[in-house]
């Protein structure tokens, strides 16, 4: 009896210590603001959810080692609490709740992707905490009233917009005709509208409009009716697999075409993978590197660049810049705010209007970053057969000029 | 709806010649399938990890430097070792057992391999680039990757070898004894625990084969597997088991259906028809049985 009661007490002291370290987990401990993320560590979107990672964490190191964040006279500094959500939405949404209702944050950062992005929304949306995100940009995420919710990248539909509006300026002003196959899935079908009212605008015709299934290998049957419609741009959309496979399957079924615009090149790390045969691809990009925006933090792309390489060994795709961008947010706003209040905070965030080394950031009603435009790049190859990433589109920021229409494979 | 395909005869001809390639490649999978469902009764359902497993052979040689063609070769060595492994492991214990069990237990190695691959290997969708080229017929308007010429040529080959195996090797007439009757066998002197060892084995082999093939012609992702194990599961459906020239012709089939319902139907409606196509199949197949039955009756 005796030893049942010592440890039911032991027990209990042990609750009792547990539940008191998690509420001193809460947003402010000492000189702490604690953030909290729920990552795809694992899983499906792996690869995309360490780049996001990395950003924060690079951002974070940076901002603490140059002085942190000054609110009401006192310097805090960043760390965020990361829980792994699996790739899976469902989890996303679970560890949402736990980080906001036991460990107590009350501040939070994006996941990866849109689908997750729209698991986590309502759950902060319900206990009112500001979600800084840098990696969702499907178009329903700012549709739905979200009052919480900031992004720092445009939305989806804006991918591939510059695309058909550069095809049409080529054309002399023409409407061109498109052929477009897009994933089933939040993201790509977001850049799918946006085509549609890009080219509703320019009075260009979509004459192919095809779907493509998410175990995507194989996308020859589209290929083949361009072979046959010869359109004048080519649009594809399915994340890594779609840019992966569009390229093998264009590359060997020589289909001629004379603009090919797509999403995820960098990710799907085309140039490296593919080579010469990426070639001339054009690709929507939220973000990179040669671009002249400037901030005191990273003070810009280039050095960006440079400095995460030498911290994680690789050239950081925009999914890491964005990331970093959003804990620039952050920062922002609370010095602005000059509290901890989410309220003002909400209200600070809603303000801002900024620039930093990944672009002007300003957020529209529904969240979504209006003053920063998406970037066009093309795939260009040397004669050794190195290929690079060169902006083309817009005309400010274009280290490079576009090359159209693309040679043909029998000039190759 | 689509009639594209019919329209144009060149597209007829291409649709016909791409599912027939792709066909090949799936039969190759599926008589890996066959085998062991006969021998040991067990329906597996980490088939399509295995062959995603093997394209990840193949893969890293790519990265290495080693021509992929090569990892056709190395892919099923390893792939054999790596199905005895998992028969000694796991198989092993569940052989006897029902098939429910087995199903479960496959299932679990699934996505055990699964999100083992993503861990190892990253979520990233990969390739290995061949560099074989095109090969273009009828003026131009057919287009033929070399690559998925080579992967046909080379699923037929190990197919043949595979024939000539089980009808001339001691091995095989010991497995082909043992899926007529294990007892039997046993009693005979088979050691029947070797040779569902050795079945299991082949077909991982197979499926490295396969898997390499794929790794070739398309991508290969950590999760792709599901749809190479239900379309292998298709093929051994409608061919029955222990038929091999059944197990080519259905597969060849299968990839002209999957061709023909991309062009008509829409290419996100691919692997669902054939996830139609087996539920119709199945269907069917009880309805003839269940006429049988009464007729018996």
């Amino acid at each position: 009896m005796k030893i049942k009661n010592i440890l039911i007490t032991f027990v209990s002291a042990l609750a009792l210590l547990f539940s008191t370290s998690v509420v001193s987990f809460a947003k402010v401990v000492g000189d702490k603001i604690i953030l909290g993320a729920a990552i795809s560590l694992t899983g499906k979107y792996s690869s995309n959810g360490v780049h996001t990672q990395n950003g924060y964490n690079m951002a974070v190191d940076r901002i603490n080692s140059m002085g942190g964040v000054k609110v009401g006279g006192k310097t805090y500094k960043f760390d965020i609490i990361y829980y792994d959500d699996e790739s899976n939405p469902k989890r996303a949404a679970q560890l949402a709740e736990r980080l906001i209702s036991q460990d107590k944050v009350e501040f939070m950062l994006g996941p990866y992707s849109s689908g997750l992005t729209k698991a986590i929304a309502p759950v902060t949306e319900k206990y009112g905490v500001p979600m800084v995100e840098a990696n969702g940009a499907s178009r329903s995420l700012f549709t739905k009233g979200y009052k919480y919710l900031f992004a720092v990248l445009a939305p989806a539909n804006l991918y591939l917009d510059v695309a058909i509006r550069t095809a049409v300026e080529l054309n002399g002003g023409k409407g061109v005709r498109i052929a477009q196959a897009f994933e089933q899935d939040a993201f790509s079908q977001d850049v799918r509208l946006g085509i549609l009212d890009a080219a509703k605008e320019t009075g260009s015709q979509i004459i192919i409009d095809d779907k493509l299934p998410k175990e995507l290998n194989d996308m020859a049957a589209t290929l083949v009716k361009v072979k046959q419609m010869k359109p004048d741009v080519l649009v594809v959309s399915g994340h890594t697999k779609g840019a992966l496979t569009a390229i093998r399957q264009i590359s060997e079924m020589k289909v001629d075409v004379p603009m090919l615009a797509m999403t995820h090149c960098d990710a799907a790390k085309l140039s490296k993978q593919h080579g010469k045969n990426s070639q001339y691809a054009l690709c929507a990009s939220q973000w990179h590197k040669t671009l002249t925006y400037k901030d005191d933090f990273f003070k810009d792309g280039m050095t960006y660049a440079a400095d995460f390489e030498k911290e994680f060994g690789y050239d950081p795709p925009y999914q890491s810049a964005e990331s970093s961008a959003a804990l620039l947010v952050f920062k922002d706003a609370f010095e602005r705010a000059n509290t901890f209040d989410q309220k003002k905070v909400r209200d600070a965030l809603a303000a801002t209007n900024m620039q930093t080394f990944y672009g002007n950031i300003k957020f529209a009603p529904g969240g979504q970053n209006v003053d920063k435009p998406m970037v066009l790049f093309q795939v260009m190859c040397d004669a050794g057969g190195k290929c690079e990433n060169k902006v083309v589109a817009p005309l400010k920021w274009a280290s490079a000029e576009l090359i159209h229409p693309i040679p043909k494979w029998s000039e190759r | 709806m689509d009639f594209l395909v019919f329209q144009y005869p060149m597209i007829t001809i291409q649709a016909c010649l791409d599912g027939l390639l792709l066909g090949i490649l799936f039969a190759l999978i599926a008589y890996g399938m066959a085998l062991q469902w006969g021998v040991m009764n067990i329906i597996n359902i980490a088939q399509g990890d295995l062959v995603i497993l093997g394209g990840y052979i193949a893969y890293f040689m790519y990265l290495y430097g080693i021509h992929p063609a090569w990892g056709v070769i190395v892919s099923p060595i390893i792939m054999y070792f790596v199905g005895i492994a998992i028969y000694k492991l796991v198989i092993n214990k569940v052989v006897d057992r029902d098939l429910f069990i087995s199903i479960l237990a496959t299932f679990g190695i699934s996505i055990l391999f699964m999100q083992l691959m993503n861990f190892a290997f990253g979520a990233d969708v990969v390739l290995a680039n061949s560099g074989y080229g095109t090969t273009m017929l009828f003026d131009n308007n057919v287009v033929l990757p070399n690559s998925k010429i080579f992967s046909a040529f080379i699923s037929i080959v190990f197919a043949i070898c595979l024939v000539v195996y089980m009808k001339r090797s001691k091995l095989g007439r010991a497995i082909r004894a043992t899926a007529q009757n294990a007892r039997a066998a046993k009693i005979l002197g088979v050691n029947t625990e070797k040779v569902y060892a050795a079945t299991f084995g082949i077909n991982a082999a197979l499926c490295g084969v396969a898997g390499a093939l794929i790794s070739i012609t398309f991508t290969i992702h950590p999760y792709m597997g599901l749809p190479y194990t239900i379309r292998s599961f298709m093929i051994v459906i409608v061919a029955g088991l222990g038929n091999l020239p059944g197990v080519a012709m259905s597969g060849m089939g299968l990839g002209i259906f999957e061709e023909f319902a991309d062009y008509i139907l829409g290419t996100e409606f691919r692997i669902g028809s054939v996830f139609l196509l087996l539920v119709l199949i199945l269907v069917y197949r009880r309805f003839k049985l269940s006429r049988k039955r009464e007729y018996l009756k």
